[in-house]
């Protein structure tokens, strides 16, 4: 297993790369250093000088990758690529245009992403499973029939629907929770509350079909007849031997998505003001920030890749038959 | 120098210590009380949540219970504020907080308009006094080109105090306290207020020399060192040295005191010189602005200790000054909040405003000491939708009207005029109106050889003169306000919006190429009269006369987005009412800045915020020598008109007056005639504000208006506890569509599990 991951980190050194590299060019494909100095300056004043000044004082206006009035290594070394994308591998993030310290700005918001997708994304699963058990369990019958026609209606809905709908009824309706906002403490119960309904039952239907498809292929197999034949009872048929059964499908798609959690969502913090990671890349790209845009894509592909490996192991652990070699 | 200490004794915005045990036992019983009294037999995990938050009056506050009552003003801002340093910091969100807490010599009168300048920390209005080369003074500046510099004394008052701050500390020996931090001081320290040692001093005239040095600071980048240069040419040297200095010490602190900036000098304690090359009487309205409030040089010194910047210890986080506020929450992603500075000095709210004032209770507090409200709250909002929400429920005190919530907060009559909502006057809510100082228009490149004066001869130039007015007649600018603006705004004579000194009201201010006067109000000139000025062009029926060739015009844009379509289609629908074929070249605004740096667009669009109420703010975004393709300027249209420049220079220097006005007339009068812009609108400002608001004055300009507002905190509850009765029958109606399920659910599971295995005829066989 050991050899596995270390393999799979190695792997992991040219796809990042390659991400760096694919990230550096669309940024400055659309975006030259002057546009982003014009962009920090603001459009009112600006000068030509004022535009190479800035540059000079950030490094941006150094050759993109090959310098040629460098001496030796210096022609390779000394150039926007290296200066701007090569030191992520050290998770040295630098400084945002405005200043700010990119690596602080991560910590202090992947907090509250994460205070509204973990316990989103468990809930989720939770939900979706217990209902997609229920509807194999109700199978051929008129409140399978419902159950699904409404999982349908609800992958439907838009998200924005949910949202909306879900502060105008909890908030303004019923006037239980605030309407959004964020606190840390006992008080952050208030604020996500609401967020976390809305995201689970917004992922409801989706998952609950899913999962009832992957359930269902399980129900007909001999080992669920056994354990009928055994006497156990239809839950612990269910929740015992067709979900453990069922559950390499359902870790190919939860467990990739585990790491990315600290990414937080954008719709969701946008609306429920969480002062997440969500809006941090779109925010960035707006502002032309590439030093903020290129951490978010580091780290997002660094997040992807350790969320496959973990997937890989899962299966190691809920199927003897799976070996790492 | 006057030096207080005072120790952690300014804990403003902070929930009392002695509150949150109290809170959270009050919560728990509620909890637990809830559950026995209702019999629910929920999880008690998902009813965490609900319940905490179902037992206080107001389960649905968002703001802190503890805040519940007090004098607080609730406000949100929608964009981060990014510079908070006075030297930075040129963006509205940030002036929102900025303003309120440094204090520049000058201020804008907070009732009266047109706006005038008064004095906030000078003791008076500064002179300015005019030199020849020679050095003798002159007596005013009627020939300008006599005047060599122009000198300004600034009188500040004395006693004006900073507000606490630990640069000012200072330790038992009389030393500062915090001037030699090391990591390891800096730990668990987030804002300068962590620290235990916090102390004040009095406002000298160095710490506004101080300021203006760091607008030459090469680490600093302030967006108007290039425009201050050109009238203190010793920013430029400074600049230079600095910029050395900075090289060859690259993490050192720049003591900016142990050099000289030519043309600013300390008199004394209180008073400081400036000397600006020629004539700048525009200058006055920057002494209003942050870039020329003070900053001591101790707080620069203490933010530039190692470990500060990782911290976001910095005077770009936390600005200090000697306002009425200051930050006491920096949190740019969620909340800011700012507290009544307790060293402000004495103001008072004003006994003058203009003629409407009175009647609407603008001068009740007449005289009173200022700062009303003791703490206001921004919070983070990104959407519209939770936003309005928060102020239906009375959880924010004002609020800007969105188009998405247009239609509920106002009507709009059959004449056009506004007027708010049978739901807002049931509920209290005040509106607020005012006229932007800026300006959009439709700008045509005047290099271009089809519609600006590149044309070949002067023939050309003339014909394109014509198609410039013809297509200035033919869109409809009052059905654009109409349909996309929800009617906020009013379309643009001239460049300067009402408000401003050189607008014109009623006949005199229409622009007689594009409007008629008639029933006593303009009336735009038909498409016959378009179509008539575009056969004058050359171009009947939008074909060439000679050739016969259509007619067609580039729009360069950077509308791209969904919502933009709708206007594009609406101007090309207007295009082609007068025979001219629009071609859409969409961009992003990256390449859209290049096309019109470079000179290549044919017709755009843009918009101007004036930096100040003065005509020569907007006047010069037609002036020659700012031509934006070549100068890089900000005279986007690339318009030179020797009359208009010639004019501009005489009117720039001018005082308002008659004269003023009459040189003001005829440049517009000139800008009719060669159209180089098709005047579109001067924005309208919405806002709406709760009844328990009191004081609060639209207009843009006036940017520290905070400390003159007032609430009723006891109003406020009032009306929260009012609007925010919850409403219990849709959660009986969820329930209720919830058993349909659960009861048949419940039946068959209990059938299939007491079922056995035999059938009914299995069981009559055994």
């Amino acid at each position: 297993m050991l050899a596995y991951i270390f393999r799979r980190l190695l792997y992991a050194i040219p796809i990042l790369l390659g991400v760096n590299l694919f990230t550096f060019l669309l940024f400055f494909g659309l975006n030259s250093p002057d546009d982003i100095a014009r962009m920090q300056l603001g459009a009112k004043y600006t000068t030509p000088e004022a535009i190479e000044r800035w540059k000079a004082e950030r490094g941006y206006d150094k050759p993109m990758f090959y310098n040629a009035a460098g001496a030796g290594a210096e022609k390779l070394t000394d150039t926007l690529f290296v200066d701007k994308s090569l030191r992520m591998f050290t998770f040295d993030f630098g400084r945002a245009n405005d200043g700010h310290d990119i690596a602080r700005e991560i910590r202090a918001r992947m907090g509250p992403s994460l205070a509204v997708a973990l316990p989103t994304f468990v809930l989720s699963l939770f939900a979706a499973i217990v209902l997609a058990l229920l509807l194999v369990f109700f199978r051929a019958t008129a409140l399978d029939f419902w159950g699904v026609a409404i999982c349908v209606a609800m992958m439907s809905i838009s998200s924005m629907f949910y949202i909306i709908g879900g502060q105008w009824l909890v908030s303004k309706t019923w006037a239980l929770v605030p309407v959004s906002g964020y606190a840390g403490g006992v008080d952050m119960a208030r604020f996500l509350g609401l967020p976390v309904l809305i995201g689970v039952i917004a992922g409801l239907g989706a998952g609950t079909r899913w999962y009832r498809t992957v359930f269902l292929e399980e129900i007909s197999r001999d080992y669920v007849r056994t354990a009928r034949a055994k006497g156990l009872s239809e839950f612990a048929v269910l929740f015992r031997h067709v979900l453990r059964n069922a559950l390499i499908p359902i870790l190919t798609g939860v467990v990739v998505v585990i790491p990315s959690l600290f990414l937080g969502s954008l719709l969701m913090e946008s609306f429920f003001a969480v002062p997440g990671l969500g809006s941090y890349t779109i925010d960035a790209i707006r502002s032309q920030d590439f030093a903020v845009v290129r951490s978010m894509v580091f780290i997002g592909s660094a997040l992807y890749i350790v969320g496959l490996m973990l997937t890989d192991i899962s299966y190691t652990m809920v199927d003897p038959r799976v070996r790492l070699g | 120098m006057d030096e207080t200490r005072s120790h952690a004794a300014h804990d403003f915005g902070r929930k009392p210590a002695k509150m949150a045990p109290v809170l959270i036992r009050h919560r728990f019983r509620c909890f637990f009380a809830t559950l026995e009294s209702t019999r629910v037999r929920i999880l008690p995990c998902a009813g965490f949540a609900l319940a905490l938050a179902a037992c206080g009056p107001l389960p649905n506050d968002p703001h802190p219970i503890g805040e519940r009552g007090q004098n607080i003003l609730y406000s949100a801002f929608l964009d981060r504020p990014r510079h908070l340093d006075p030297v930075q910091s040129f963006v509205e969100d940030e002036a929102t907080f900025l303003y309120q807490i440094v204090e520049p010599p000058l201020q804008y009168h907070y009732l009266k308009r047109p706006y005038t300048l008064e004095p906030a920390v000078a003791s008076r209005m500064p002179q300015v006094r005019y030199f020849a080369a020679d050095g003798r003074e002159l007596a005013d500046a009627a020939d300008p080109s006599r005047v060599a510099r122009s000198v300004i004394e600034i009188h500040i008052r004395p006693g004006v105090r900073y507000a606490p701050h630990p640069a000012f500390a200072r330790d038992e020996r009389g030393e500062p306290e915090y001037f030699a931090l090391t990591e390891a001081d800096l730990d668990g320290i987030r804002s300068p207020s962590d620290f235990a040692g916090q102390g004040s001093r009095e406002l000298l005239a160095n710490d506004f020399v101080y300021q203006i040095k760091r607008l030459a600071h090469p680490r600093l980048h302030s967006p108007i060192l290039e425009l201050m240069s050109e009238y203190l040419p010793g920013l430029k040297t400074l600049h230079s040295t600095l910029s050395e200095q900075a090289r060859a010490q690259p993490d050192a602190w720049l003591d900016l005191d142990a050099f000289a900036l030519d043309g600013v000098e300390v008199l004394d304690s209180h008073t400081y010189r400036i000397t600006l090359k020629g004539l700048y009487p525009q200058f006055m309205y920057w002494l209003s602005m942050p870039f020329f409030g003070p900053v001591p040089p101790e707080v620069d010194r203490f933010f530039s200790q190692p470990g500060m910047v990782s911290r976001n210890l910095t005077l770009d986080s936390w600005p200090m000054g000697t306002g009425p506020y200051m930050l006491v929450e920096n949190d740019p992603n969620a909340r800011m909040a700012l507290a009544k500075n307790p060293y402000y000095r004495h103001d008072a709210y004003p006994c003058e405003g203009g003629p409407d004032d009175a009647g609407a209770g603008l001068l009740a507090d007449c005289g009173k000491t200022l700062p009303f409200i003791d703490k206001a709250v921004f919070s983070r909002e990104r959407e519209a939708i939770p936003y309005w929400n928060k102020f239906l429920q009375g959880y924010y005190d004002a609020a800007g009207i969105s188009s998405d919530n247009f239609d509920q907060a106002v009507s709009l009559g059959s004449q056009g005029e506004v007027t708010l909502s049978d739901d807002m006057t049931a509920r209290g809510i005040q509106l607020a109106t005012s006229i932007s100082p800026s300006i959009f228009y439709l700008g045509f490149n005047m290099r271009d050889p089809l519609v600006g004066a590149g044309g070949a001869d002067a023939a050309a130039r003339e014909s394109a003169r014509r198609l410039r007015q013809a297509l200035s007649v033919a869109l409809d600018v009052e059905e654009y306000i109409s349909i996309f603006l929800n009617g906020r705004g009013i379309p643009a004579m001239q460049p300067i919006p009402p408000g401003i000194f050189g607008a014109r009201e009623g006949r005199a201010g229409i622009n007689p190429v594009v409007y008629g006067w008639r029933d006593g109000k303009p009336q735009r000139r038909g498409l016959g009269e378009a179509k008539k000025l575009l056969a004058e062009a050359g171009w009947p029926d939008g074909r060439n006369a000679r050739t016969g060739e259509p007619l067609l015009v580039y729009f360069d844009t950077t509308a791209t987005g969904m919502g933009d379509k709708a206007v594009v289609d609406w101007l090309a629908k207007q295009f082609r009412a007068l025979g001219v074929q629009f071609v859409v070249r969409a961009t992003d605004w990256n390449r859209f800045q290049e096309k019109i740096l470079q000179g290549n667009a044919q017709i755009f669009f843009m918009g101007w915020n004036a930096d100040y109420p003065d005509p020569e703010n907007l006047f010069f975004l037609l002036h020659g020598p700012q031509g934006k393709a070549g100068n890089q300027g900000n005279n986007a249209a690339n318009y030179v008109n020797a009359e208009y420049d010639r004019l501009f220079e005489r009117m720039k220097i001018l005082p308002d007056g008659p004269e003023r006005q009459t040189v003001i007339d005829r440049m517009a009068d000139i800008l009719r005639h060669d159209a180089p812009w098709i005047f579109w609108h001067h924005p309208k400002a919405y806002s709406l504000q709760h009844g328990w608001l009191k004081n609060r004055k639209p207009g843009v300009i006036v940017r520290n208006g905070l400390k003159y507002q007032r609430i009723d905190p006891a109003a406020r509850e009032n009306a929260r506890m009012e609007w925010n009765r919850p409403m219990r029958w849709p959660l009986a109606a969820l329930a209720a569509l919830l058993a349909i399920f659960i009861f048949p659910a419940a039946r068959f599971w209990r059938r299939h599990e007491r079922a056995t295995a035999l059938t009914p005829d299995d069981r009559g066989t055994a």
